[in-house]
C-alpha cells in the first residue's frame, strides 16, 4: 500500500496533464498552471530543509573537530550574517525589520546586505566561473589530439571556430576581398556555427526529448519506480 | 625526442600562468583588433531600429553575476540602443539576482539619459521564481502575475504599464539569459502564442544551442552570442564599452589556447612511432 | 465663415470615410476555454482613432478599448464568459474625438475540447506511445531485446569496486536542476542502483545536492538502497546533504569536497550548465575515474573531453532500464528507437517535398 498510493497518484496526475495539453475546455485549461504553482509553493517550504541540512552537517564537523573545521565556521558564520542583514536592514529594494542609520549608511553607501552582495559575492561569483577560463585550456590541450580522422575534423573545426569567433579572425583575414568572402574566418566559423553544430545539437536535443518521453511514460505507467526508492 | 615527450605532459600551472598574462596585459594595453558584425547580432540591431518611437519592449534579466561580464555589457547597450531611439522598457527577472543586474545596469545607463524617468521610460519589475510558470501567468494576466514594481510600488501608478494585460501591447521581447529558466522559455509563449518577435542574448557557451531557433519561422529574430555578440552591438551603436575592450583579451586567449593544441599535437606525433614500437 | 468651412471639411471627410469599406468583425478565439473574442477590422489609415465598446444586451455599450487602423486585431479576454454572446461596437473617431460611424458585430464565446492546434503533436503522441507500449508488451512476452553496450554504465561496479580497494569513497553529483527536470529524476534513478552497490561493498558514498527538494528524495532513494542490499544499519543519514542553490557555490562546494575527500569515482548524472568542466576538470586532477551523463548539448563535449565515461542525452535517461535489465524497462528503449526511426522518415520525406515545391508537410507541422 505504501508503494501502491503514490504509484496511483502518478499515474493519474501524469496522465491527466497529458489529456489536459490538448484539451482548452475548463477545467483542463488551468490544470497544468495550477499543478505548478504547488510545485513551487512546496519547494519554497522545502528551502527550510536545505537550510537545516547544511547546518546540521557543518555543526556535526564543528564539533567533531573534522580536518580544516575552522572553515565550516566560516561558512555558518557567512551565512548567519547575510540573512541578519537582510532581515534587519533589508535591501535596496525591500524594507527590513529597522530602519538604516545614517552612519550605517554613509559607511556602506548601500544596505549591508547590498554591500556584501555586491562586492563579495558578485565578484566570489564571477571568480568561480572564471576559472572556466583556465580549465578549458587545459581539457583543450589534452583533449584535441588527432588520434583518429574524426578527431583531426574536430581538431581543425575547433580552431577554426575559436579563430573566427575572436577579432583575430577578422583581423587574419580582413585583406580577403568580398569575392571571396566565404574565406573569411568570422564567415566559416558561423558556417560551422550553423549548419554541422546546430545539426548536432538538433540532433542530440531530439533524441534527448525521445529518452524523457521514454523516461516519464516508464515512470508514469508505473515501471519505473527507483525515484520512489524501489526497484 | 624528450623534448617532444614533455610537449605531452606540460604542468597545467604554466598554461594556467600563460592565460592569466594573455587576459590580463590586453586589458591593460588595448591592441586594438578589427570586428566584424555578424547576421545575428545585425538582426537583433535591426529589429530595435524598426519600432516606433514610445513602444514598449520587454527585456528579461535571465543571468546573474557569475555571467555578468559576457552579458551585462549586451544588457547596457541595448538599453542605450533603446533609450536612443526613444522606446520604453519593461523589466523582469526569471532569475533572482537579475534584479541587482536590471538596476545596476539602469544605473549605468540613466547617467547619460538623464531625461530618461522611472515609471515613464522604464520600469524594473523584479523577480519571479517559476520560470516557464510565470511566463504563462503573464501572459494570461500580466498584471496579477506583476501587481507591483521591484520596490513594491503598485503598477497602476505607473504610465509606462498602461493598458499591459498581456504580450499584446509589447513591441518585441528580449531576454538575456544564461541558461534555464531563460530564453527557450521566452520563445515558447511570446513567438509561438503571441507571435511576437523575440531576440535573446546569451553566453557564448549556450548560443550554439539557441541558433536553431534562429530559423525560417523567426522564432528567435536574432542572437548575441557571448563577449563578441555584445562588443559587435557596442560596434552597431558606436558606443564601445567592457565588450570591446574584452574582445582582445578573448583573442589572445584563443591564440594561446590554439598554441598549446599546436604544441600538443606537435608532441603527439613526434612519440607516435615510438609508442608505436612498445606497443608491437 | 470659418465654421461653414469646418462643417464643409467634416462632410467631406465623412463622405471619404463612407467611400472606402471599413469592415468590422467578431468571432470566437478557437482553442481556447470560452474567455475570448477575436475582433478584427480593416480600416483606412487615415483615422485617427477608433473605441471598440461591448454590450451583452445589444444598448448599455461599455468602452473597453481604444486602437488604431493599423493595429487590425484585438483579443478581447476581459470577464468573457463561455456560452455568452457579447455585441461590439467599433466607433471611428475624428481627431476632435467625435463619432463619425459605427459598425457593429456580434459573437458568441464558445469553449472548445480539443486544440486543433496540436493535431500532429497528438499522433505523434499516440505513435510513440503505441511502439513504447507495443515493445513492453512483447518483452513482457519473452521476447529478447537487444540493447546496445553502454560502457559509462558498465563501469559502475568497476568504479565502486576499484573505490573499496582505495578505501575511497564515491562521489554522486545528481545536477543542479531541480526535481522538476526529468535529467535530474534519471540520474537520482541511477544512484538508486550505485547506492545499493556501494552498499554491498560496504564503501561510502557521498551527495551534495543542490536543490531542498531534491536533498528529500536522494535520502530517500540512498536509504532503501541499503534496505534492499540488507545494509540499514550501515546507512548514514549525512551522506546525503544540501550545499546551496547557487551554481558557482554549489561548484565550489563540490570541488573542496573532491580535493578534500579524493573520491576514487565521481558520477556526475543530471542536468548541468557552466559548471561542468569545473567539477570534471578538479575531478580529474583529483584523479579519479569519472563517470558523466547529461542531455545538455552545451555541456556533453566538456564531459567528453574531460571524463573517462560520458552518457550522451538519451543514454542518461535509458541508464536506468539498462543497469535494472528487465524487459518492461528494455521495451520502452526499443519503442523510443521506433520514435526516432519516424522523425527520421518524416524528416527525409520533409526535405524531399521542400526541394519539390511541396510545402503541404511543413505548414501542417507548423501550423498544427
Amino acid at each position: 500500500m505504501r508503494r501502491q498510493i503514490p504509484l496511483l497518484i502518478t499515474f493519474f496526475v501524469g496522465a491527466l496533464i497529458i489529456v489536459s495539453e490538448f484539451i482548452p475546455h475548463k477545467p483542463f485549461n488551468n490544470l497544468s498552471t495550477s499543478l505548478e504553482g504547488w510545485f513551487l509553493i512546496i519547494s519554497g517550504f522545502a528551502i527550510i530543509l536545505g537550510q537545516l541540512s547544511l547546518f546540521k552537517v557543518n555543526i556535526i564537523k564543528i564539533s567533531r573537530k573534522a580536518p580544516n573545521w575552522p572553515y565550516f565556521i566560516i561558512a555558518l558564520v557567512s551565512f548567519s550574517i547575510m540573512v541578519i542583514c537582510g532581515i534587519l536592514w533589508g535591501t535596496q529594494q525591500q524594507p527590513g525589520l529597522l530602519p538604516i542609520s545614517d552612519k550605517m549608511l554613509n559607511f556602506f553607501g548601500v544596505k549591508p546586505f547590498d554591500y556584501i552582495f555586491k562586492y563579495l559575492f558578485e565578484n566570489l561569483s564571477a571568480t568561480m566561473f572564471s576559472l572556466l577560463a583556465f580549465f578549458m585550456a587545459s581539457a583543450s590541450y589534452r583533449a584535441f589530439r588527432a588520434r583518429s580522422p574524426e578527431s583531426t575534423l574536430l581538431l581543425i573545426a575547433a580552431v577554426l571556430v575559436m579563430l573566427g569567433r575572436t577579432t583575430i579572425g577578422s583581423t587574419l583575414t580582413g585583406w580577403i576581398p568580398d569575392s571571396l568572402g566565404f574565406l573569411h574566418l568570422p564567415k566559416i566559423a558561423s558556417f560551422i556555427m550553423k549548419y554541422p553544430n546546430t545539426a548536432g545539437q538538433r540532433a542530440i536535443m531530439i533524441c534527448a526529448g525521445l529518452g524523457v518521453i521514454g523516461s516519464s511514460l516508464r515512470i508514469i505507467l508505473g515501471i519505473e519506480r527507483s525515484y520512489l526508492g524501489g526497484k | 625526442m624528450k623534448i617532444f615527450e614533455k610537449f605531452l605532459n606540460i604542468d597545467r600551472r604554466i598554461i594556467f600562468l600563460l592565460i592569466l598574462l594573455g587576459v590580463a596585459i590586453p586589458l591593460i594595453w588595448t591592441l586594438g583588433f578589427n570586428l566584424e558584425v555578424t547576421e545575428n547580432v545585425q538582426s537583433v540591431y535591426d529589429l530595435l531600429q524598426e519600432l516606433e518611437p514610445g513602444t514598449r519592449i520587454l527585456i528579461s534579466f535571465d543571468y546573474d553575476p557569475s555571467t555578468k561580464p559576457e552579458i551585462q555589457p549586451m544588457a547596457i547597450a541595448l538599453m542605450q540602443q533603446a533609450f536612443t531611439l526613444r522606446l520604453r522598457i519593461i523589466a523582469t527577472a526569471l532569475w533572482p539576482m537579475g534584479v541587482q543586474m536590471c538596476n545596476e545596469a539602469y544605473e549605468t545607463v540613466s547617467v547619460e539619459y538623464p531625461n530618461i524617468e522611472y515609471g515613464i521610460d522604464f520600469i524594473n519589475l523584479g523577480y519571479k521564481s517559476g520560470g516557464m510558470v510565470t511566463i504563462n501567468h503573464m501572459a494570461k494576466d500580466f498584471r496579477s502575475t506583476f501587481p507591483a514594481d521591484a520596490g513594491g510600488n503598485p503598477i497602476d501608478e505607473f504610465p509606462i504599464m498602461k493598458g499591459i494585460k498581456n504580450f499584446d501591447k509589447i513591441g518585441c521581447m528580449i531576454s538575456l539569459s544564461a541558461g534555464d529558466p531563460g530564453l527557450k522559455q521566452w520563445v515558447m509563449i511570446i513567438h509561438d502564442t503571441f507571435g511576437k518577435p523575440v531576440a535573446g542574448g546569451t553566453t557564448a557557451v549556450q548560443a550554439p544551442t539557441m541558433l536553431p531557433y534562429v530559423n525560417e519561422q523567426q522564432q528567435l529574430v536574432g542572437l548575441l552570442g557571448g563577449l563578441k555578440g555584445a562588443a559587435e552591438y557596442e560596434l552597431l551603436i558606436n558606443k564601445p564599452g567592457f565588450a570591446t575592450k574584452g574582445m582582445d583579451a578573448q583573442s589572445v586567449a584563443h591564440l594561446i589556447i590554439i598554441l598549446f593544441i599546436l604544441i600538443g599535437n606537435i608532441g603527439y606525433f613526434a612519440t607516435r612511432k615510438q609508442r608505436d614500437t612498445l606497443k608491437t | 465663415m470659418r465654421v461653414y468651412i469646418l462643417l464643409i471639411i467634416l462632410i467631406f471627410l465623412s463622405f471619404t470615410l463612407c467611400a472606402q469599406d471599413i469592415t468590422f468583425t467578431a468571432a470566437d478565439n478557437t482553442n481556447d476555454d470560452g474567455d475570448a473574442i477575436i475582433l478584427e477590422w480593416n480600416a483606412p489609415p487615415s483615422v485617427p482613432e477608433m473605441i471598440i465598446s461591448r454590450s451583452i444586451d445589444k444598448e448599455n455599450y461599455i468602452e473597453i478599448a481604444a486602437v488604431t487602423p493599423l493595429l487590425k486585431r484585438y483579443i478581447d479576454d476581459e470577464n468573457i464568459e463561455d456560452g455568452q454572446e457579447y455585441f461590439y461596437k467599433l466607433s471611428v473617431l475624428n481627431t476632435d474625438g467625435e463619432t463619425l460611424q459605427s459598425f457593429t458585430a456580434s459573437a458568441t464565446a464558445k469553449a472548445q475540447w480539443f486544440n486543433t492546434d496540436k493535431i500532429s503533436l497528438l499522433i505523434m503522441t499516440l505513435l510513440l506511445a503505441s511502439a513504447i507500449s507495443y515493445f513492453i508488451l512483447s518483452a513482457r512476452k519473452g521476447k529478447r531485446l537487444y540493447i546496445r553496450k553502454i560502457s559509462g554504465l558498465d563501469t559502475i561496479e568497476e568504479a565502486v569496486g576499484r573505490a573499496t580497494e582505495m578505501g575511497k569513497p564515491i562521489l554522486f553529483v545528481p545536477g543542479i536542476s531541480d526535481l522538476d527536470d526529468m535529467q535530474t529524476i534519471a540520474g537520482l534513478n541511477i544512484l538508486g542502483h550505485l547506492a545499493e552497490k556501494v552498499a554491498q561493498y560496504d564503501s561510502t558514498i557521498y551527495v551534495p545536492v543542490c536543490r531542498s527538494m531534491v536533498l528529500s528524495t536522494a535520502k530517500e532513494i540512498v536509504k532503501e538502497a541499503y534496505l534492499r542490499a540488507s545494509r540499514p544499519d550501515a546507512f548514514k543519514p549525512d551522506s546525503v546533504f544540501y550545499l546551496t542553490d547557487d551554481q558557482f557555490g554549489y561548484v565550489a562546494g563540490v570541488d573542496g569536497i573532491i580535493l578534500r575527500e579524493k573520491p576514487a569515482a565521481n558520477f556526475y548524472l543530471g542536468a548541468f550548465y557552466a559548471e561542468s568542466l569545473i567539477l570534471a576538470e578538479t575531478g580529474f586532477e583529483s584523479g579519479a575515474i569519472q563517470i558523466a551523463g547529461t542531455a545538455m548539448p552545451t555541456q556533453i563535449p566538456f564531459f567528453v573531453a574531460a571524463c573517462d565515461y560520458t552518457l550522451i542525452g538519451e543514454e542518461l535517461f535509458a541508464a536506468s532500464a539498462y543497469l535494472s535489465n528487465e524487459p518492461n524497462q528494455l521495451g520502452s528503449l526499443k519503442g523510443q528507437d521506433v520514435g526516432k526511426a519516424i522523425i527520421i522518415l518524416t524528416l527525409l520525406v520533409g526535405v524531399v517535398l521542400e526541394m519539390f515545391g511541396i510545402h503541404f508537410l511543413k505548414d501542417f507541422l507548423t501550423t498544427h
